[in-house]
């Protein structure tokens, strides 16, 4: 698959209320080509609600729900249950919801409708922060990243959601970054002919909430894949899967890119550079990463 | 459009529902057409769908929407679209 053979289909419209260089509509673009206009989409409170623009008008060319935070997944459910009864099985339903709304508030329904089975995608898009609220902390956010609730870094460790969702036995969960769209095309396109609960987490670099220039979105998410900091799989009916960059490093192909490579042009690790390099903090970084990988080997390889 | 008589808040899809989001711009996506090796990397990164795709996978940027974020000169391998100052129009 390359970028030629991407369909036409676009379903964000110009003149959205996104931040220029925001990777939500980067990547809603991919997935609208991907499901097609057939798709009904549930959003809860996150960035994407904004970007849906004001009343009377809205930016997105497909049937969207908006709905609360913590209730995206049981949204959706109600959605397929209904056009179940109505007989419109080809119509994909899609949950469509922030890192917040999915590793803190939502996890709860998540988890239910993954157990109940229902046949819908849920994908989350992970910048990491609560970025529409003021980008405040959430369990996604990096250990020691600056936010408007850590000011002097986060102490704690992100959570892993793909291995908690991993441990549904879903038929098919995915981790891929905005910056490959053919990765994360294939994935979404997978994903849409499979029956059951499926889960895709997108990395999602976020100009503002990160505190990087709005030109560097791309980068800064092939950054994430090349230093190993996030990790492109799929896991489907209980196999992992590794693809691209991440299958190299994985198989120790290529050595994985330094940390510091990619948190050097955030502004939210700036306290870890100026005035002085808190090598003590980088380190911790780089062992926790290197941890994370070294778990990876000894259970998938 | 068709609408709907349903009671609950609808709004319906439009182009520009914040307006001509062109005016956010300050730095000006210039697209050298000599250049260009038809690789649509601009295309599939542009972030508010604004390069355009022509039939012969030829592209061409929408100044009304555009917000110039300078996504597509950054991921251009060939450096075929560059960002220019905007100037102010007398």
């Amino acid at each position: 698959m390359a970028i030629k053979d991407l369909p036409d289909t676009e379903c964000v419209l110009p003149g959205s209320a996104a931040c220029p260089g925001c990777p939500a509509t980067m990547g809603l673009r991919i997935v609208f080509k991907a499901l097609g206009k057939n798709t009904i989409m549930v959003v809860p409170a996150c960035c994407t609600a904004v970007i849906e623009s004001l009343h009377p008008h809205t930016s997105f060319d497909i049937p969207v729900m908006n709905i609360a935070f913590e209730a995206a997944a049981a949204g959706a459910s109600g959605v397929e249950a209904a056009l179940r009864q109505q007989g419109k099985e080809d119509t994909t339903v899609v949950a469509w919801a922030g890192d917040g709304g999915t590793y803190d508030i939502g996890i709860q329904a998540l988890s239910g409708a993954l157990e109940r089975q229902t046949n819908f995608i849920y994908i989350c898009y992970n910048n990491q922060i609560y970025s529409n609220t003021g980008i405040q902390r959430s369990g996604a956010t990096p250990y020691g990243a600056w936010t408007t609730t850590t000011v002097d870094g986060k102490t704690e460790f992100r959570k892993e959601m793909g291995e908690i969702i991993q441990a549904h036995h879903i038929p098919y969960s995915a981790q891929a970054c905005v910056s490959y769209p053919e990765d994360l095309y294939n994935k979404l396109k997978k994903a849409k002919g499979i029956k059951g609960p499926k889960y895709i987490e997108i990395m999602a670099p976020c100009p503002p909430g990160w505190r990087f220039s709005m030109e560097k979105t791309v980068d800064m998410g092939i950054l994430a894949v090349e230093t190993g900091a996030w990790a492109l799989y799929e896991f489907e009916n209980d196999k992992m899967t590794f693809n691209g960059k991440s299958k190299l490093i994985l198989e120790k192909k290529i050595e994985r890119k330094p940390i510091e490579e990619w948190i050097k042009y955030q502004g939210r690790f700036r306290h870890l550079f100026k005035p002085e390099k808190d090598v003590k903090k980088l380190k911790a970084i780089e062992e926790h990463t290197d941890q994370m990988w070294e778990r990876y080997r000894a259970c998938y390889l | 459009m068709k609408k709907y008589n349903v009671v609950t808040t609808i709004s319906y899809p439009k182009k520009g529902a914040m307006g001509k989001t062109g005016s956010w711009r300050i730095f000006r996506p210039i697209l050298d057409k000599a250049k260009c090796v038809k690789c649509l990397r601009c295309w599939i990164y542009c972030p508010e769908a604004t390069i355009i795709r022509n039939k012969d996978d030829t592209v061409s940027i929408d100044y009304e929407y555009c917000k110039g974020c300078g996504i597509c000169a950054n991921v251009c391998k060939v450096k075929a679209i560059t960002m220019e100052r905007e100037v102010k129009k007398k």
